[in-house]
């Protein structure tokens, strides 16, 4: 199996929570629900305070194409709709659902006889209805993935179970417990797309769930290629996920559809076969609640909206040498400011990691080694991007394709000097954007 | 649960390199041809590397308190660059010149420019440069003690005693046979015979040369370290000794074309330490496989220049300074193949 060139090998870590089968958290007093969990614009929120809701009920409506709603996670009342604290950054405007305690589910929720024999625009309607984004962190609405421009000829659709991210189990839980929903889910959107190639990638150091989906494919009688892929940092990233498959390179700012591509993460691709197959909204997900400072490593199901604070609770509690909590994965994932945060529905992990692991190395000076270069999956030069967004020279970081960057923190994690290489680029990138966006 | 956390961007971790650790490494790796060269030229050369290395650190020290900046000599980078002059000179030089040396190195080589990281050219090699652009005859001085085991030459009727030194007259009287005694004629065929016939001794590090570079041997098993520990790649290091391979094979023989003896000319002189040890350094060398190709190939062809037709017997500090100039303009144009891009990037 090939791969992609560059990459790194961060320690695993998948120990604490790998072997552990999903835990159900009890329902939570009160679940956030922001209105916006997904790339795109935010959804408008349809219910005041006092409204009762039922778990599974829509409390905002898509604003637009590229965004989806979202939904009550528990049964229960309104008791407000304002800002709270945002996993993504300041606060913003959530539906807070104060819980009854009940779980009464909206009744249409259920399984659906006929779901195969619709047409394509009825089962993208119930993704979108069921709010879906992808759930391996980038939360781009389904739908809009799924429905490509017609002048794009889609042949291969790839589902992304790699989970490069250390510490992360969720995906691999998913893959142990619930295959036939991912192979289902994979089976509508293969329809959807009307592609005959379908792959599953996956690392080699998941054996077990690579023999599972291959088990399970067979039963199902669905021709699903289940593919080995070697151990290495960000191989679940789109791109290089796509060129170790299939040798397509996707274009310099162009999309995976660019190459005939389209790629969805296994947790979605459930996600996918409860919205067509049941009408189920996207209420739930399989979060890793793991690192050093937690008492409880464990991977649990766990309501959209729950608060951190509740969910570590329920994992034996932070211990005193918690020092940051991370929303995903150690390479990309989002530092959290404050445990009110919720769950949403990209929320694949929560990190803790002790204070001796949160603290940052000093900087030195660059001493030019190459190893940001080397490590690149993109082909870029971080080195020189980082030089010239220190030196407020934008231009020349768009003439070396900034706008390239995959923020996967490969050239961060490998820099002898810790320069905060994802941090000069991220902000060298708003930049470029800025401008780009006064010259037209 | 009212706790603080500290918060970043992202990625939260990073393996264990850092540049103290690479520099203190590299240091390592020198070891075992400064134990070798205290062997074969006495304690004197001993002396030359600790004055030459308190030096380096003392000015890096005082320049950076001058200039108010944060006293990095704790990071190694001046230990090394004081390491490295000191292996670039004669163990014959008076005690004062090492000192020096380090002096320019580290003041003008390196802080001028802003310190680590900043330096246009190898530091150490500038040092040089400048002994033996101020002090030329102190600085080809090898031959009044020889090393331990004896000279590979072992002609004394020739006075400088660099293996290739010898080799670079004998090749002159050659050329010009006929206005030359026929005595003289014949020593300086024997001298190279006996040169070829002596490469074991170059491979082990038995002869006259700078305090560093004689054993081939000893900087070898170094530079195994450092392309385990992948501080260095093989691009510089091969496209620098292919290069000077294959020219000194065409160009380097005394019976015309293609006689050139390709050992001798890879194992004499500063060759092994400058490619695998200066011509390597980070800071000053390019950041692509494709561009430390070109930068190697350089070094090699100016190196054979020098010692083919330039005034020097020995021409590989000047070449790494040289193609240390041309680093930003390959960086610039060896970039890296870009995902998804034309095939220029």
């Amino acid at each position: 199996m090939g791969s992609f060139s560059g990459g790194v090998h961060p320690p695993e870590r998948k120990g604490f929570t790998e072997k552990k089968a999903v835990e159900r958290l009890p329902i939570p007093p009160e679940v956030v629900i922001p209105v916006q969990q997904h790339l795109g614009a935010p959804s408008k929120p349809i219910v005041e305070k006092g409204a009762v809701v039922r778990a599974g009920d829509p409390v905002s409506e898509a604003n637009g194409f590229v965004s989806v709603p979202a939904h009550a996670s528990v049964s229960g009342t309104v008791v407000a709709v304002e800002n709270r604290p945002h996993p993504l950054g300041p606060d913003a405007l959530s539906v807070v659902i104060q819980s009854d305690g009940q779980d009464r589910w909206n009744e249409n929720i259920r399984f659906q006889e006929d779901y195969l024999s619709l047409p394509v625009s009825a089962m993208l309607e119930r993704i979108r209805n069921a709010g879906l984004a992808g759930m391996g962190g980038a939360a781009f609405p389904t739908h809009v993935k799924l429905a490509p421009p017609a002048n794009k000829t889609i042949d291969t659709f790839i589902l992304n179970g790699v989970e490069c991210e250390p510490y992360l189990t969720s995906d691999h839980r998913l893959m142990l417990e619930e295959p036939e929903k991912i192979l289902l889910g994979m089976q509508i959107i293969m329809r959807i797309l009307g592609v005959k190639q379908g792959a599953i990638g996956i690392e080699n150091n998941k054996p077990d769930a690579i023999q599972i989906l291959r088990k399970k494919a067979a039963e199902l009688k669905l021709p699903y290629k289940v593919l080995s892929l070697i151990v290495k940092y960000p191989q679940g990233a789109e791109k290089q996920l796509i060129k170790a498959i299939t040798r397509r390179e996707v274009p310099s700012g162009g999309l995976p559809m660019d190459v005939g591509c389209v790629v969805q993460n296994v947790s979605t691709a459930a996600a996918v076969y409860s919205a067509v197959a049941f009408c189920r909204p996207l209420v739930e997900r399989i979060v890793t609640v793991t690192g050093k400072g937690v008492r409880q490593p464990k991977n649990v199901l766990a309501r959209i909206g729950t608060a951190y604070s509740f969910i570590f609770e329920q994992c034996g509690g932070l211990n005193e040498e918690a020092g940051k909590i991370i929303m995903g994965g150690p390479m990309m994932g989002l530092a959290q400011h404050s445990l009110g945060a919720p769950v949403i529905k990209g929320t694949s992990g929560l990190l803790v990691m002790d204070k001796k692991e949160s603290r940052r190395q000093a900087e030195a000076n660059c001493i030019s080694c190459g190893r940001c270069i080397h490590v690149c999956p993109m082909g870029l030069m971080p080195k020189m991007l980082g030089a010239f967004v220190q030196t407020a020279r934008f231009s020349d970081a768009e003439a070396y394709h900034v706008l390239d960057c995959i923020e996967c923190g490969s050239c961060a994690f490998v820099c002898p000097a810790h320069i905060n290489l994802v941090h000069l680029i991220k902000y060298g990138k708003s930049e470029v954007i800025k401008s780009r966006k006064k010259a037209s | 649960m009212n706790q603080s956390f500290y918060v970043s961007t992202s990625p939260h971790i990073a393996d264990r390199e850092s540049v103290s650790k690479i520099m203190f490494l590299v240091c390592a790796s020198l070891l075992p041809a400064g134990i070798g060269a205290v062997y074969f030229f006495g304690a004197r050369a001993l002396w030359i590397i600790i004055i030459s290395i308190a030096t380096a650190v003392g000015t890096e020290a005082v320049m950076q308190k001058l200039m108010k900046k944060p006293v990095t000599i704790s990071d190694g980078s001046a230990l090394l660059t004081g390491i490295l002059l000191s292996y670039n000179v004669s163990s014959q030089v008076p005690l004062w010149m090492p000192a020096i040396g380090s002096f320019f190195a580290i003041a003008v080589g390196k802080q001028v420019f802003g310190g680590l990281g900043f330096n246009p050219m190898n530091p150490a090699l500038l040092g040089r440069a400048f002994l033996l652009a101020s002090w030329p005859t102190h600085m080809t001085i090898f031959s009044e003690a020889p090393p331990r085991g004896g000279t590979a030459s072992g002609i004394d009727v020739i006075t400088s005693a660099t293996p290739l030194n010898v080799f670079k007259q004998s090749q002159e009287v050659l050329a010009h046979a006929s206005e030359y005694p026929v005595e003289k004629v014949t020593q300086a065929h024997q001298a190279i015979g006996q040169l070829y016939d002596a490469i074991d001794k170059l491979f082990w590090g038995q002869v006259g040369g700078c305090i560093g570079e004689t054993s081939v041997f000893l900087l070898v098993i170094g530079a195994a370290f450092l392309l385990y520990k992948r501080y260095i790649g093989l691009e510089i290091p091969l496209s620098y000794l292919g290069s000077v391979a294959l020219l000194s094979w065409a160009f380097g023989g005394s019976e015309g074309l293609f006689s050139g003896n390709v050992i001798f000319h890879i194992v004499s002189g500063g060759l092994i330490l400058g490619a695998f040890f200066m011509a390597t350094d980070m800071v000053t060398s390019p950041l692509t496989a494709k561009g430390q190709i070109l930068f190697g190939m350089g070094c090699g062809i100016i190196t054979v220049l020098i010692r083919k037709i330039g005034g020097y017997p020995e021409g590989v500090s000047y070449s790494i300074l040289l193609m240390n100039l041309l680093v930003p303009a390959l960086d610039r144009w060896a970039k890296p193949k870009l995902f998804g891009g034309s095939r220029k990037g």
